[in-house]
């Protein structure tokens, strides 16, 4: 039973609470100068046979030879390439758009990053207005799945959006999956993948769901859903940022455009 | 009990051949004796010293004094090895004795409870004591459950997907009616073999292992490798290193505690404070995005030190930020804890006595609800803990309530610790480079994360190379808390136990 007293307490509080949704994707989010987003490499900058940015990089995401690329779904951001170049030929830049349609659009060689295109009309047409998604975490340090949750709060308010996420592969129009998909959940990731309705999608969240992220090569993972199951969206980070896994989303329902 | 143990600290080093070994069958006496003295078991793991030797290490902590101490035995033959049990007189140990099992294939004779525990196979291949590795089995359909029977009991199987954006595991609840008789735990679908990847080569693969063992404890499991390295270095970090490393462990824990108490008032239906503690934990982890880059400290922990400077324009932004949240928060826990109606979900649900917390050997939030005085953070203070004391927070019904009632305080000295360590002027090196390790030497380093002690120990070899480093989550202690809080609880209270321990799937995973 609640009390008036208790009601003019809640009410109260409400009221010192304020408005917190976000405004995006109508603003554009404001992120610390910190923030370490989208890579960018120059090949231009690169002294002869320098290979001091892949010699760093922890994750092997950088590559010279032929050309200097950097795969974003590798990387971890973790800086040790720009501090090894002191050329500046990768840099981190606070670009939070991160999510492409195809693994090999992660493969960047420049500034440019071609970011998810919208599903299929037939798809959108079904799903673009109520999409239904169930997430698996497989093998995963919980945090992308953490940050994945965070869209359901008010700051973020998700299914303003028409999405949701729901208990029962059963109810879902797709998974969303995170991890490196260890060896003891392969078996289950597939049977919720097999108890979701076609037509679905699968949205692979974090570097671990895209190649093993840290955890690659363990030999307890399969170093990502990568032939596991077919991916509509790849979510790069780690974990990424809960506007990156927002914009991603948006992108693939068609709801920002390409730009 | 000097004379079979050997002190050991944060961030220090001893030398493997100092450490007491005792008769393999006199290993589990000397821990209850330990016990016995008021100590509390921290770590008990196996290292295979030759394809036909093992040491077998245990580290206890004793708060009395205020440290750690560690003794070890020998075990040594064909296979499979096998020693007298410490968990049958000491339940604490039953997890830790489940691992050794499952990594070496050594048999703790007399274990109770003797079951897989991640499902991996043997290091050398060879039988865990319960018959060999099975991958093409589900992990449910390869596992002995104690089982209830009689006519009324049933049992309620739930995951490893569960309802929710969360980990994996399974649930198996015997039921009669509503009431759980008893919850089995099964574990190992996160098992990601992160212990392999804390000795990689390239040092950053490696603090990066440490940092995603729990990825809501970075800074915590950080914090604790990295001190176990800087004690084979022989390097301390800077005091400013410290007051950063320490900043972004209290803003880890704000950011855990805040959600959980959110996370609570949802599962009671509650549905103000779960949306506005949502909302406000993000702020927390905002926090430390400000500080490095990454919501979730990624990067910022480094051996030696810390990889980001708090400089003093940003600690005062920082305090002024901490400031505004504390205005927006309190009320709401307040708000949160004069409600009646989640009051009455909260206490006396899933209650664990103070002699079960010992028993099994709980630590954190979940211990200090049962009444046990264990903070790493006041037992065995290190860094800026040393000039800044956190009291330790104890409540004494070990409900849903006590648990969430411990972090409504923690979250409260957090903040007042915040704006006393941000206020001062820290000196020192940002980064001190480690050098070359002490060779043949083992090191441990510690830290209070929101779940509890995180430990980690490292042993080099005749070299100075690194040769074992062992990783412990607070979750490893606890996943068997939380079986217990269940005895004789409605299944419909489960989500609410659960959320108040909000253990590591991860963390137990590895």
């Amino acid at each position: 039973m609640i009390c008036e007293h208790d009601m003019l307490k809640i009410l109260k509080t409400r009221w010192g609470q304020g408005h917190q949704t976000t405004k995006f994707p109508d603003t554009t989010p404001t992120l610390p100068e910190r923030f370490r987003g989208k890579p960018t490499v120059d090949a231009s900058k690169c002294p002869p046979d320098c290979k001091e940015c892949a010699d760093a990089c922890p994750t092997q995401a950088i590559t010279v030879a032929p050309s200097l690329k950097l795969d974003l779904g590798r990387c971890l951001f973790c800086t040790e390439c720009t501090a090894a170049c002191p050329q500046g030929a990768v840099k981190l830049t606070q670009d939070y758009r991160l999510a492409t349609s195809k693994r090999d659009d992660l493969v960047i060689s420049g500034a440019d990053l071609k970011l998810a295109e919208s599903m299929s009309a037939e798809l959108r047409r079904i799903l673009g207005r109520a999409l239904r998604l169930r997430e698996v975490c497989a093998g995963s340090c919980a945090a992308c799945d953490l940050d994945t949750n965070v869209l359901n709060t008010i700051g973020w308010d998700l299914s303003r959006f028409g999405i949701q996420f729901v208990a029962s592969p059963r109810h879902a129009d797709g998974l969303v999956v995170t991890g490196a998909i260890s060896h003891n959940m392969v078996h289950a990731l597939k049977e919720t993948y097999d108890a979701v309705p076609p037509p679905k999608i699968v949205i692979a969240v974090g570097a671990c769901a895209i190649s093993g992220g840290p955890f690659r090569d363990s030999g307890a993972v399969k170093n990502g859903l990568e032939g596991i199951l077919p991916i509509d969206l790849y979510v790069p980070g780690c974990p990424p940022h809960p506007v990156t896994i927002l914009d991603g989303l948006l992108r693939l329902i068609g709801r920002i455009k390409r730009s | 009990m000097s004379t079979t143990w050997l002190a050991l600290s944060h961030g220090r080093s001893v030398a493997r051949s100092e450490i007491p070994t005792v008769e393999l069958n006199e290993f589990a006496k000397t821990l209850a004796a330990a016990r016995a003295d008021g100590a509390r078991l921290a770590q008990l793991f196996g290292h295979r010293t030759a394809p036909d030797a093992m040491t077998v290490y245990a580290i206890v902590g004793r708060p009395a004094d205020g440290d750690y101490a560690v003794c070890s035995t020998e075990l040594r033959g064909p296979d499979p090895l096998a020693y007298p049990a410490a968990t049958s007189a000491w339940p604490a140990a039953q997890a830790f004795e489940r691992e050794l099992a499952e990594e070496h294939g050594v048999i703790p004779t007399g274990h109770p409870w003797l079951k897989p525990l991640r499902y991996k196979p043997t290091v050398s291949g060879a039988p865990a004591p319960w018959g060999p590795f099975r991958p093409d089995v589900p992990i449910p359909g390869d596992y002995p459950f104690y089982r209830v029977e009689g006519e009324e009991v049933h049992e309620v199987a739930v995951g490893p997907v569960h309802a929710g954006v969360i980990e994996p595991g399974h649930f198996r609840f015997m039921c009669h009616g509503e009431d759980v008789l008893h919850l089995e735990i099964v574990l190992g679908y996160q098992h990601r073999g992160v212990e392999a990847l804390l000795m990689h080569p390239h040092p950053v693969r490696a603090i990066m292992a440490a940092e995603t063992i729990a990825g809501d404890a970075s800074i915590a499991h950080a914090t604790a490798y990295a001190g176990a390295l800087e004690g084979l270095a022989d390097v301390e970090p800077s005091g400013r290193a410290n007051m950063i490393r320490a900043a972004a462990l209290e803003l880890e824990r704000l950011a855990n505690h805040v959600g959980d108490l959110g996370a609570l008032s949802l599962d009671v239906g509650y549905l103000p404070c779960a949306s506005y503690l949502g909302r406000l934990r993000g702020d927390f982890l905002n926090l430390t995005l400000d500080i490095c880059g990454n919501r979730f400290g990624r990067n910022l922990v480094r051996p030696g030190g810390v990889a980001f400077d708090i400089e003093p324009a940003r600690a005062a932004s920082l305090r002024d930020r901490l400031t505004k949240f504390q205005g927006e928060l309190l009320p709401v826990l307040d708000l949160l804890f004069s409600s009646s109606s989640v009051l009455a979900r909260f206490e006396g649900t899933g209650a664990v006595s103070g002699e079960t917390a010992e028993e099994i050997g709980l630590v954190g939030p979940a211990a200090r609800a049962s009444g046990l005085e264990l903070d790493v953070r006041h037992d065995h203070p290190t860094g800026v803990y040393r000039f800044f004391a956190i009291p330790v927070a104890t409540e004494s019904s070990g409900d849903v309530y006590a648990r969430a009632a411990i972090r409504w305080v923690e979250i409260q000295r957090s903040l007042v610790f915040l704006q006393d360590v941000l206020k001062g002027a820290w000196e020192g090196d940002l980064r001190r480079p480690l050098g070359a390790l002490r060779p043949n030497a083992l090191a441990m380093g510690v830290s209070e994360s929101w779940r509890g002690e995180a430990m980690h120990v490292a042993i080099t070899d005749g070299d100075g190379r690194i040769e074992k480093v062992k990783a412990k989550d607070p979750s490893m202690h606890n996943w068997f808390g939380l079986a217990q809080a269940l005895r004789g609880v409605a299944i419909s209270d489960f989500p609410i136990c659960n959320k108040s321990f909000n253990l590591s799937y991860a963390g137990h995973d590895l």
